[in-house]
């Protein structure tokens, strides 16, 4: 299976001939299937904002390639505007880029510079806001007017309206309370499984991406530092650590219980720790 | 990256010119710029052109900085140098040719106007690089505050302008950032008709707007929890002192304003 | 001593125009000890950052009384001292600084109380060496990265000497490493320069650390305690949208599925050794 989006060699540097001059990306490669979940880590300054806007064509990489279905995204102008509707990129804090009078307007900006159709746009908005889980109601309502939470889900509603096979999403959960990141990550997961899309999620939130990723890429000072399944990535867990990157809090728990001399596996979710723990016990007590 | 331009283009240095107070400066520029526009000798000239040469010299700045400042001005340099070359009538002909004619009284004309721009150009550039824009604010608030008297909000003036200074970087970060995001959205800010551009500004301009406004209110209350409640009763971590190099640099400009005047009632 | 004193209070947000004000607390009351460190938890829109203006006069009490270092907020004449004793430090560290030179924007405080120069001097000093931001002291603070922002912030507001201070969200726009560096500051000026410290956080690891959470929901307290007891609440925790550390989550799991395990293991470690003890029982 050919993989949809392909990374090769990828570098950028900023500034380049100013005293400011300082590399982000070195030689970094990789690939993502259809339908895969990948959650990408990283100090602040590791490269990981500056490898997101590569992949829509923000940015445009000092050296090495960008391809989506084995096309470079910079072949002709057709493809770079492609690449901008195929990959869909949701920043920081999305809600400070709302503009429209209402949710529905704003949410039908990104397909209208698709050039569809409106009945096509009027589907995509509807749909859109399902997966988000904005109801009807709310879509002649002034984005201005609603929490930080909805708001939040109106700005990523606007990018998947483009139905963008890849869907990239910076620290989506920032700022929100436990509830509320459910909410996110479960909408975020819809949208995959019915689109089979592709999902990268930049997050800090280790349990997070323990959560949903079946992916993780680490990148650290420019370079693609890892690249596995999370059981690979968090078996690495003291490189982590030393990196100045958290682990999550259960697989911290297991590292204790092996200290203590305990032969467990490393897991990194709650629901393999519960599993792990039952089955050690013998199985569930009054079951 | 947008963030990366420095502004005010001041260069951190320990020279004396640096540690000059920054009233000190604005008072000999001013004195300066009165002996450049009472000069009328190649001899005043070079006065007030060797006073400069010394303070370049002081300040550790190196020339080609200053060079490369003037590059965007090139073009009114040029156009004053022609106007005075071209519009200066005089007796001695020098080339006459259709309808125009250049006369010697001309030439020396449009060299003394170039390079009195030249020279004060150079100066300011020297005080906006040796001075920090903070320390400039508090010297022209300094300055003014007999203005108070007149009820003109000097202070206020001033905090805006420290405020401005201090959220401009912040604000170029932020329309990046929206344009970028917009941008992925499929916005296009490139191409179209002037209208369709102009159009194309609104996703921008208004959550910059909403985010200005936001944290205006923020600062705000920031403001007030710190106690701020305008410049009454207000003191400064930082006072303006006159230093030794303070009184080298006033006697300096003194002498060169009163040289100057001096041999222009010479007729030099 | 009591540092801060709410009693019965009731705030709306005035409506605009035609629509109705929005009640936020309508009976609430809670003191803070001096020099104790108290987390304030809740979910978005609960009303701790509406809580957290209240302790420094930003807004008044619309019913019942608020009262700071024995001063009741709504006393017009007090507003300087009330504000001189309890500084503020909001979520975001740009919106907070106000000028472009690192050591003028810790001064700006001092200045603003009238302080004779040396003295401020010695007060910006100090106050930056607290944070760890000394080295700095020249830099432009949109340079600097979130988490030294947040110190930079901190720095101004301990130059008043404060004896509270309220955090709202401190932590919430940074990355894991500035959260770090903040909480620690937090920390040590609590354990230091004894401080009272008002935490304002929906992190549940970072209330972990506190000596009393205060959990708020819908303008009511739903908890109140040290946070071992309040955190082993979890099915509370989870009605009103919060959730308790991974290692009490992790723990409650085990308990649905029918095990007896203890609910007020907060770190890793404790967690683990918990969990090695009952697995060898």
């Amino acid at each position: 299976m050919t993989p949809v989006l392909e990374v090769k060699n990828l570098c950028h540097v900023y500034s380049v001939g100013t005293p400011f001059e300082h590399t982000a990306l070195s030689d970094v490669s990789f690939c993502a299937h259809r339908g895969e979940y990948i959650g990408v880590i990283g100090h602040t300054g590791s490269g990981k904002s500056t490898l997101m806007q590569h992949l829509n064509g923000l940015l445009k990489p000092t050296s090495g390639e960008v391809l989506l279905d084995g096309k470079s995204i910079w072949a002709d102008k057709a493809s770079t505007r492609q690449a901008r509707f195929r990959v869909g990129l949701v920043f920081q804090y999305p809600e400070y880029q709302l503009f429209e009078e209402t949710v529905y307007k704003d949410i039908a900006f990104g397909p209208g510079n698709m050039g569809l159709s409106k009945e096509e746009i009027d589907r995509r908005v509807r749909e859109a806001a399902g997966f988000v889980g904005l109801s009807e109601s709310l879509l002649e309502v002034s984005p201005f007017d609603l929490s930080g939470g909805q708001k939040r889900r109106v700005a990523i509603a606007g990018v998947i309206a483009m139905e963008p096979e890849i869907l990239i999403l910076d620290e989506p959960t920032a700022g929100l309370d436990p509830s509320g990141r459910e909410d996110i990550l479960s909408n975020i997961d819809a949208y995959r499984q019915a689109k089979n899309a592709t999902i990268m999620m930049v997050s800090h939130s280790m349990n997070d991406v323990a959560k949903m990723a079946d992916r993780l890429l680490v990148m650290r000072d420019s370079l693609l530092a890892m690249d596995g399944t999370p059981e690979e990535v968090f078996r690495r867990a003291s490189e982590l650590v030393e990196m100045g990157l958290d682990i999550p809090e259960v697989t911290r728990v297991f590292l204790k219980l092996r200290s203590l001399g305990l032969d467990v596996p490393m897991v990194y979710t709650k629901e393999q720790a519960v599993k792990t723990l039952t089955a050690l016990k013998g199985g569930v007590p009054n079951a | 990256m947008l963030k990366d331009i420095t502004l005010g283009q001041y260069f951190p240095g320990k020279s004396p010119v640096h540690q000059l107070d920054p009233r000190t400066k604005l008072i000999v520029l001013v004195g300066y710029i009165v002996a450049l526009f009472v000069a009328k000798s190649w001899a005043s000239y070079a006065l007030c052109f060797g006073f400069l040469a010394v303070s370049i010299a002081i300040s550790t700045i190196p020339v080609k900085s200053i060079v490369r400042g003037m590059k965007p001005l090139v073009l009114i340099l040029v156009f004053t140098g022609v106007l005075n070359l071209f519009f200066t009538g005089g007796e001695t002909v020098l080339v006459h040719f259709w309808i125009i004619t250049i006369t010697l009284e001309g030439v020396v004309r449009a060299v003394f106007m170039v390079v009195r721009i030249l020279m004060l150009i150079s100066a300011t550039f020297l005080l906006t690089y040796t001075t920090s824009p903070i320390s400039l604010t508090d010297g022209l608030e300094s300055l003014l505050s007999p203005l108070k008297k007149l009820h003109v909000p000097v202070h206020e003036l001033s905090m805006m302008m420290c405020i401005a200074l201090r959220f401009i970087p912040t604000l170029i970060e932020e329309t990046d950032k929206i344009m970028s995001a917009q941008k992925a959205r499929g916005a296009d800010f490139e191409t179209g008709k002037l209208m369709d551009r102009v159009k194309a500004l609104i996703p921008i301009l208004v959550p910059l707007f909403i985010s200005a406004f936001r944290r205006a209110d923020e600062l705000a209350t920031a403001m007030e929890c710190r106690c701020y409640q305008g410049g009454e009763g207000r003191t400064k971590m930082k006072l303006l002192r006159y230093k030794r190099w303070d009184m080298y640099a006033f006697a300096a400009g003194a002498l060169l304003v009163a040289a100057v005047i001096t041999l222009a009632s010479f007729g030099l | 001593m009591e540092a801060m004193r709410v009693e019965h209070l009731s705030y709306s947000y005035p409506g605009v125009d035609d629509t109705p004000g929005v009640s936020v607390f309508e009976d609430l009351s809670l003191t803070v000890e001096q020099g104790s460190f108290v987390a304030v938890l809740g979910g978005n829109g609960c009303g701790k950052s509406t809580l957290a203006k209240q302790f420094n006069a930003i807004l008044l009490p619309c019913g019942g009384k608020v009262y700071v270092c024995g001063m009741d907020t709504a006393d017009e004449e007090k507003l300087i001292s009330i504000r001189r004793s309890v500084g503020m430090v909001f979520q975001n560290p740009d919106n907070q600084i106000v000028a472009n030179v690192v050591e003028e924007d810790v001064a700006f405080g001092p200045e603003n109380l009238g302080i004779a120069s040396p003295a401020i001097r010695s007060r910006v000093d100090q106050a930056l060496k607290q944070v760890g931001m000394y080295e700095y002291r020249e830099h432009a603070p949109h340079l600097l990265s979130g988490g030294q922002k947040q110190r930079v912030a901190i720095a101004g507001v301990i130059a008043m000497a404060p004896k509270c201070i309220v955090f709202d969200e401190p932590t919430a726009m940074l990355d894991p490493q500035g959260r770090r560096e903040v909480l620690q500051t937090i920390h040590t000026l609590n354990r230091e320069k004894g401080i009272t410290v008002v935490l304002i956080t929906h992190h549940m690891e970072e209330a972990a650390q506190a000596q009393r959470v205060v959990v708020l929901h819908k303008g009511n307290i739903a908890a109140d305690g040290t946070p071992a007891q309040v955190f082993s609440q979890v099915a509370l925790l989870h009605e009103i949208g919060l959730a308790a550390p991974e290692t009490v989550e992790l723990c409650y799991a085990l308990n649905e599925a029918g095990f007896a395990l203890p609910l007020d293991r907060l770190d890793s470690e404790e967690c683990g050794q918990a969990l090695y003890d009952w697995v060898k029982a």
